[in-house]
C-alpha cells in the first residue's frame, strides 16, 4: 500500500490478496494497528486481542454495511479512524515505513458480522496515514442525531432549538450518550470556528447549511402551514447531515470546539454569525478581497496533480449543478402530479356518484380510491426524491465549493512563500550593497534580516509542503466519501422507487376485478 | 389499418388495433362498413382515406375509397344537425380538429436548439417528439373513424344522402370552411339556443323518464367535463415527470463519462436505468391519456349531443303546447282554425316522433357508455399493471446484481450467486420481492 495513492479502480484483484488472510486469526504482527470488527459485533473476544495494541472498533451505526467483508472493514476504516492528536504530527511527517504497511491488511481479522456496505471496492484506499493515526486505537464510534425542533420564544426574537443527540463510545467524551439543545446560529458558529482553524491549512471543512431569511421569518411569525414545517424539516435534516459529515472527519473530530458543541449544555451565543454584525461585514469584505486576489495570483504549478484535480472539481461542480437542476424539476413535477392525481380522484368520485348504472358507478368510485392512493404514493416518492437525491446533490455542490476554497488557500500559501523568497533576495542584494559600501553596522543588521527571512522562506516552504500534503490526503478522503455517499444514496433512492412500483402493482391488481365486474 | 404510419416507434401499435372501437362499442354490420384506411399529414391539413365496403344497392360499387379532409367531416356533421328529420336522434359528435400546432412548435424549437445540446440528447429528444407527433396523429385519425362508424351503425343516419355522397363522391366536395359572416351567425345562433335552452328547461316534463334523464345528463355532463380536464392535467404532469427522467439520465451519463473514480461505471448504469424508466413512464402516461382522458373527452361530447337531443325535444314540446294554445285561440275566435289545426297536428307529430326515438337513443347511449367505460377501465388497469410490473422487475433486476457485485467476498459471493440464480430461473415477482427484503434486512 503506497502512500498517497489515488483510490484505484478497485474491486478485482484486491480481494484475492485477502483470501489468505480471511482464515487466519494470528495475523497480528504489529502493534500499531487498529483492529476493526464489523459494526455491532462484540467481536473483541474472538480476536487475539493480546497481540494488538489497538482495541477493536465497536459498532459503527452510522455506517450501513451490507456485508461483513474484511475488505469492507477497510472502507469503513475511513470513518472509523480514531485519532489522537499528539501522535498525529510525528506520524504525518514520517515516511512510509515498510513495517506499517503489511500490518494493515493483517489486522483485519475480526470475524465480520453481516452488515450492509456499499464500498467494497474502496477498501484499499485507506491511506497509510489514517492507519497511523489510529495509533491510539480509540474506537471510532459516534452517532449524531438532530431532532425535535422546538420553537423557543416569540415574535421576531423566536428561534428554533434542535436537540443534538450523541451516542458514542469514544473515550474523549465524558459520557456515552448525551444530548444538548442548539439553535441554528450555534451550528454556524461551530462551522466558522472550525473553518478559521482548519481551512487555511488545507482541511476540507464541511460547509454548514445555508441561512434563509425568508424561511426563518415565516417560522418566527408563527405561520403553522405546511411550507414552514417543510422548511423546518429540511433544515433539521441538513443540520444532521452537516454534523455527521463533520464528525466523520478524523481531524475535526478531535477539535475541542466540536466537543464543546456536542457536550456542553450552555454555549456562548455566536453573534458573529449574524449577517449584519461587524464580523459578518468583515467576512464579506474578505470574500471580495479573496476573489480579487484569486484572479491576480498566477501560480507556478509544479505539481500536475493539483492542476488536474482542480480541473476535475470544476467539471464535477458543473455537472452536479446540472443534475441538481434536473432533479429539482423532477421533484416539482412529481408534486404537481400528486396534486393533479388527487384532483382527478375527487372528480372521478363525483362522476361515479352521478352515474346511475350501479356497477359502473362502483367501479368509478373504486377508480377514484385507487387514484387517491396513488397520489399518496407520488407524494412519498417526491419526498424521497427530494431528501435523498436532491439534498445530496446540493450538499456536494457546497462541499466542492469548500474544496475549491482549500485549493485557493494553497495558492495563497504559495504566494506567501514566493513573497518571502523575493524579500530574501532583496535583503541579500541589500547586504551585498552594504558589503561594497563597507558599513559594518548596517552589514550586521542586513545579515540579521537575511537570517530572519531565510527562516521565513523555510517556514513558507514547509507550510506549502504541508498544505499540499494535507490537501492530497483530504482530497483522497473526499473522493472516497463522495463515491460511498453517492452509491449509498442512489441505491437507497432506487430502492424507494422499487417500493413505489410494488405498491402500484398492488393497487391496480385490486382494481382490475372491479373493472371487469361492470356488467 | 394504417399502413403508411407504421414507421414510428412501436409502442402505440398495440393500442392501434384497439383504437378502432376505442370509445364506442359498435357492431360491425356487413351491410355497411366504413373505416379510415390511410392518412397523410401535410403542412397544415390531414388527408384521410375513407374506405367503404358495402352491399347496399345505393352505391355503384361494393368497395371504394375517397380522400376527405377534416372540414368535410364537419360539413357532414353540421348537415345532420341542421336536418329537422334527425331531431330525435343523438347526432354523433363531430371529431375535433387535428391539432399539431403544439407538437410542431416543439419540433421546431428542438431544431433551433440543436446546437446547444449533445448529439445523444438531441437524437433522444427528436425521437421523443416524433413519437408524440405520431401519437397525436393516430388519435385524430381514430376520432374521425369513430365518427364515421357511429354514423354507419345508426339505422337511420346511415341512409342519409349526404353521408352517401360523402362516402362515394370521389371529387372534392368543395366544402369550404365557414367564413367570418357564417361564423358570426353561428355564434349568435348558439347564444340564442342556449338562452332558449334555459327557458325551455324550466318547463317540467310530463314524462318521468325524460325528466330523470334530463337531470341526470345535466349533472353527468358537468362532472365528465371536470373529470376530463383533471385527467388531462394528470397525464400531462405524468409526462413531464417522465421527461425529467430523460434529463437526469443524460446528466448522469455525462457524470459517468467524465468521472475518474470507479463510480463512473455505476453512474453509467444508473443513467441507463433512468432511460428505461423514462420510456416506461412515458408509455404509462400515453396509455392513461388514451384510455382515460380520451374516453372522458369523448363522453363529454356525446353527453353534450344527448343534451342537445333533449333540448330539441323540449323545444318541440314547447312548440306543441304553443300550437295548442294557438289552436284554442283560433277556435275561440273562429279564425284560421284549419291552419291552427294543421300546425298543431304537425307539432304533435313532431313531438311524438322525437320522444319515441329519443327514448331509444338515450337507452342506447347508456348501454354504449357502460360498455365503453368497462372496456377502457379494464384495459387501463391491465396496462398499468403490465407497465408497473415491467418497471419493477427491471429496477429490481438492476439493483440485485449491483449489490452482490459489491459484496465481492467469500461470504457475500455465495449469497449474490444465489439471488442471481433465483432471478434467472423463476423471474417470479414474489420471489424477487423476498430477495429484496432479504437484502434490505440483511445486517
Amino acid at each position: 500500500m503506497a502512500a498517497e495513492r489515488e483510490p484505484p479502480p478497485l474491486g478485482d484483484g484486491k480481494p484475492t490478496d485477502f483470501e489468505d488472510l480471511e482464515d487466519g486469526e494470528d495475523l497480528f504482527t504489529s502493534t500499531v494497528s487498529t483492529l476493526e470488527s464489523s459494526p455491532s459485533s462484540p467481536e473483541p473476544a474472538s480476536l487475539p486481542a493480546e497481540d494488538i495494541s489497538a482495541n477493536s472498533n465497536g459498532p459503527k451505526p452510522t455506517e450501513v454495511v451490507l456485508d461483513d467483508d474484511r475488505e469492507d472493514l477497510f472502507a469503513e476504516a475511513t470513518e472509523e479512524v480514531s485519532l489522537d492528536s499528539p501522535e498525529r504530527e510525528p506520524i504525518l511527517s514520517s515516511e512510509p515505513s515498510p513495517a506499517v504497511t503489511p500490518v494493515t491488511p493483517t489486522t483485519l481479522i475480526a470475524p465480520r458480522i453481516e452488515s450492509k456496505s456499499m464500498s467494497a471496492p474502496v477498501i484499499f484506499d485507506r491511506s497509510r496515514e489514517e492507519i497511523e493515526e489510529e495509533a491510539n486505537g480509540d474506537i471510532f464510534d459516534i452517532e449524531i442525531g438532530v431532532s425535535d425542533p422546538e420553537k423557543v420564544g416569540d415574535g421576531m426574537n423566536a428561534y428554533m432549538a434542535y436537540r443534538v443527540t450523541t451516542k458514542t463510545s469514544l473515550s474523549m467524551f465524558s459520557k456515552s450518550e448525551f444530548s444538548v439543545k442548539r439553535r441554528f446560529s450555534d451550528f454556524l458558529g461551530l462551522h466558522s470556528k472550525l473553518a478559521s482553524k482548519y481551512l487555511h491549512v488545507g482541511y476540507i471543512v464541511p460547509p454548514a447549511p445555508e441561512k434563509s431569511i425568508v424561511g426563518m421569518t415565516k417560522v418566527k411569525v408563527g405561520k403553522e402551514d405546511s411550507s414552514s414545517t417543510e422548511f423546518v424539516e429540511k433544515r433539521r435534516a441538513a443540520l444532521e447531515r452537516y454534523l455527521q459529515r463533520t464528525v466523520k472527519h478524523p481531524t475535526l473530530l478531535q477539535d475541542p470546539d466540536l466537543r464543546q458543541f456536542l457536550e456542553s449544555s450552555e454555549l456562548p451565543r455566536a453573534v458573529n454569525t449574524q449577517a449584519l454584525s461587524g464580523a459578518g461585514i468583515l467576512r464579506m469584505v474578505n470574500k471580495a478581497a479573496d476573489a480579487v486576489n484569486k484572479m491576480t495570483i498566477k501560480m507556478n504549478e509544479s505539481d500536475a496533480w493539483f492542476e488536474e484535480k482542480q480541473q476535475q472539481f470544476e467539471n464535477l461542480d458543473q455537472q452536479l449543478r446540472e443534475l441538481h437542476v434536473s432533479v429539482e424539476a423532477l421533484v416539482c413535477h412529481r408534486k404537481e402530479l400528486s396534486a393533479n392525481t388527487a384532483a382527478f380522484a375527487k372528480s372521478a368520485a363525483m362522476l361515479g356518484n352521478s352515474e346511475d348504472h350501479t356497477a359502473l358507478s362502483r367501479a368509478l368510485s373504486q377508480l377514484a380510491e385507487v387514484e387517491e392512493k396513488i397520489d399518496q404514493l407520488h407524494q412519498e416518492q417526491a419526498f424521497a426524491d427530494f431528501y435523498m437525491f436532491s439534498e445530496l446533490l446540493s450538499d456536494y455542490i457546497r462541499l466542492i465549493a469548500a474544496v475549491k476554497g482549500v485549493f485557493d488557500h494553497r495558492m495563497k500559501c504559495w504566494q506567501k512563500w514566493e513573497d518571502a523568497q523575493i524579500t530574501l533576495l532583496k535583503k541579500r542584494e541589500a547586504e551585498a550593497k552594504m558589503m561594497v559600501a563597507n558599513k559594518p553596522d548596517k552589514i550586521q543588521q542586513a545579515k540579521n534580516e537575511i537570517r530572519e527571512w531565510e527562516a521565513k522562506v523555510q517556514q513558507g516552504e514547509r507550510d506549502f509542503e504541508q498544505i499540499s500534503k494535507t490537501i492530497r490526503k483530504e482530497v483522497g478522503r473526499f473522493e472516497k466519501e463522495r463515491v460511498k455517499d453517492f452509491k449509498t444514496v442512489i441505491i437507497k433512492y432506487l430502492e424507494s422507487l422499487v417500493q413505489t412500483q410494488q405498491q402500484l402493482i398492488k393497487y391496480w391488481e385490486a382494481f382490475l376485478p372491479e373493472a371487469k365486474a361492470i356488467a | 389499418m394504417m399502413e403508411g404510419l407504421d414507421d414510428g416507434p412501436d409502442f402505440l401499435s398495440e393500442e392501434d388495433r384497439g383504437l378502432k372501437a376505442i370509445n364506442v362499442d359498435l357492431q360491425s354490420d356487413a351491410a355497411l362498413q366504413v373505416d379510415i384506411s390511410d392518412a397523410l399529414s401535410e403542412r397544415d391539413k390531414v388527408k384521410f382515406t375513407v374506405h367503404t365496403k358495402s352491399s347496399l344497392p345505393n352505391f355503384k360499387q361494393n368497395e371504394f375509397s375517397v380522400v376527405r379532409q377534416h372540414e368535410e367531416f364537419i360539413w357532414l356533421h353540421d348537415s345532420f344537425v341542421e336536418n329537422e328529420d334527425y331531431a330525435g336522434y343523438i347526432i354523433p359528435p363531430a371529431p375535433p380538429r387535428p391539432d399539431f400546432d403544439a407538437s410542431r412548435e416543439k419540433l421546431q424549437k428542438l431544431g433551433e436548439g440543436e446546437g446547444s445540446m449533445t448529439k445523444e440528447e438531441f437524437t433522444k429528444m427528436k425521437q421523443e417528439l416524433e413519437a408524440e407527433y405520431l401519437a397525436i396523429f393516430k388519435k385524430t385519425v381514430a376520432m374521425h373513424e369513430v365518427f364515421l362508424c357511429r354514423v354507419a351503425a345508426h339505422p337511420i343516419l346511415r341512409r342519409d344522402l349526404n353521408f352517401h355522397v360523402f362516402l362515394e363522391y370521389n371529387q372534392d366536395l368543395s366544402v369550404r370552411g365557414k367564413n367570418k359572416k357564417e361564423k358570426l351567425e353561428d355564434f349568435f345562433k348558439n347564444m340564442v339556443k342556449s338562452a332558449d335552452g334555459v327557458i325551455v328547461s324550466g318547463v317540467k316534463d310530463v314524462d318521468d323518464f325524460f325528466e330523470h334523464e334530463r337531470t341526470f345528463l345535466l349533472e353527468y355532463h358537468n362532472r365528465v367535463k371536470d373529470a376530463s380536464a383533471k385527467s388531462d392535467r394528470m397525464t400531462r404532469s405524468h409526462k413531464s415527470a417522465a421527461d425529467d427522467y430523460n434529463r437526469i439520465g443524460s446528466s448522469l451519463y455525462a457524470l459517468g463519462t467524465q468521472d475518474s473514480t470507479d463510480i463512473c461505471k455505476f453512474f453509467l448504469k444508473v443513467s441507463e436505468l433512468f432511460d428505461k424508466t423514462r420510456k416506461i413512464e412515458a408509455r404509462v402516461s400515453a396509455d392513461e391519456d388514451l384510455k382515460l382522458s380520451d374516453l372522458l373527452k369523448y363522453y363529454l361530447r356525446e353527453s353534450q349531443a344527448a343534451k342537445d337531443l333533449l333540448y330539441r325535444r323540449s323545444r318541440s314540446l314547447v312548440d306543441y303546447e304553443n300550437a295548442n294554445k294557438a289552436l284554442d285561440k283560433a277556435r275561440a275566435k273562429n279564425k284560421d282554425v284549419l291552419q291552427a289545426e294543421t300546425s298543431q297536428q304537425l307539432c304533435c307529430q313532431k313531438f311524438e316522433k322525437i320522444s319515441e326515438s329519443a327514448k331509444q337513443e338515450l337507452i342506447d347511449f347508456k348501454t354504449r357508455r357502460v360498455a365503453a367505460f368497462r372496456k377502457n377501465l379494464v384495459e387501463l388497469a391491465e396496462l398499468e399493471l403490465k407497465h408497473a410490473k415491467v418497471e419493477y422487475v427491471s429496477r429490481a433486476r438492476w439493483l440485485t446484481p449491483v449489490i452482490p457485485a459489491l459484496w465481492e467476498a467469500k461470504a457475500g459471493r455465495s449469497r449474490g450467486q444465489e439471488i442471481e440464480t433465483i432471478l434467472a430461473t423463476t423471474g417470479n415477482l414474489q420471489l424477487l420481492q423476498n430477495c429484496l427484503a432479504v437484502l434490505n434486512g440483511d445486517t
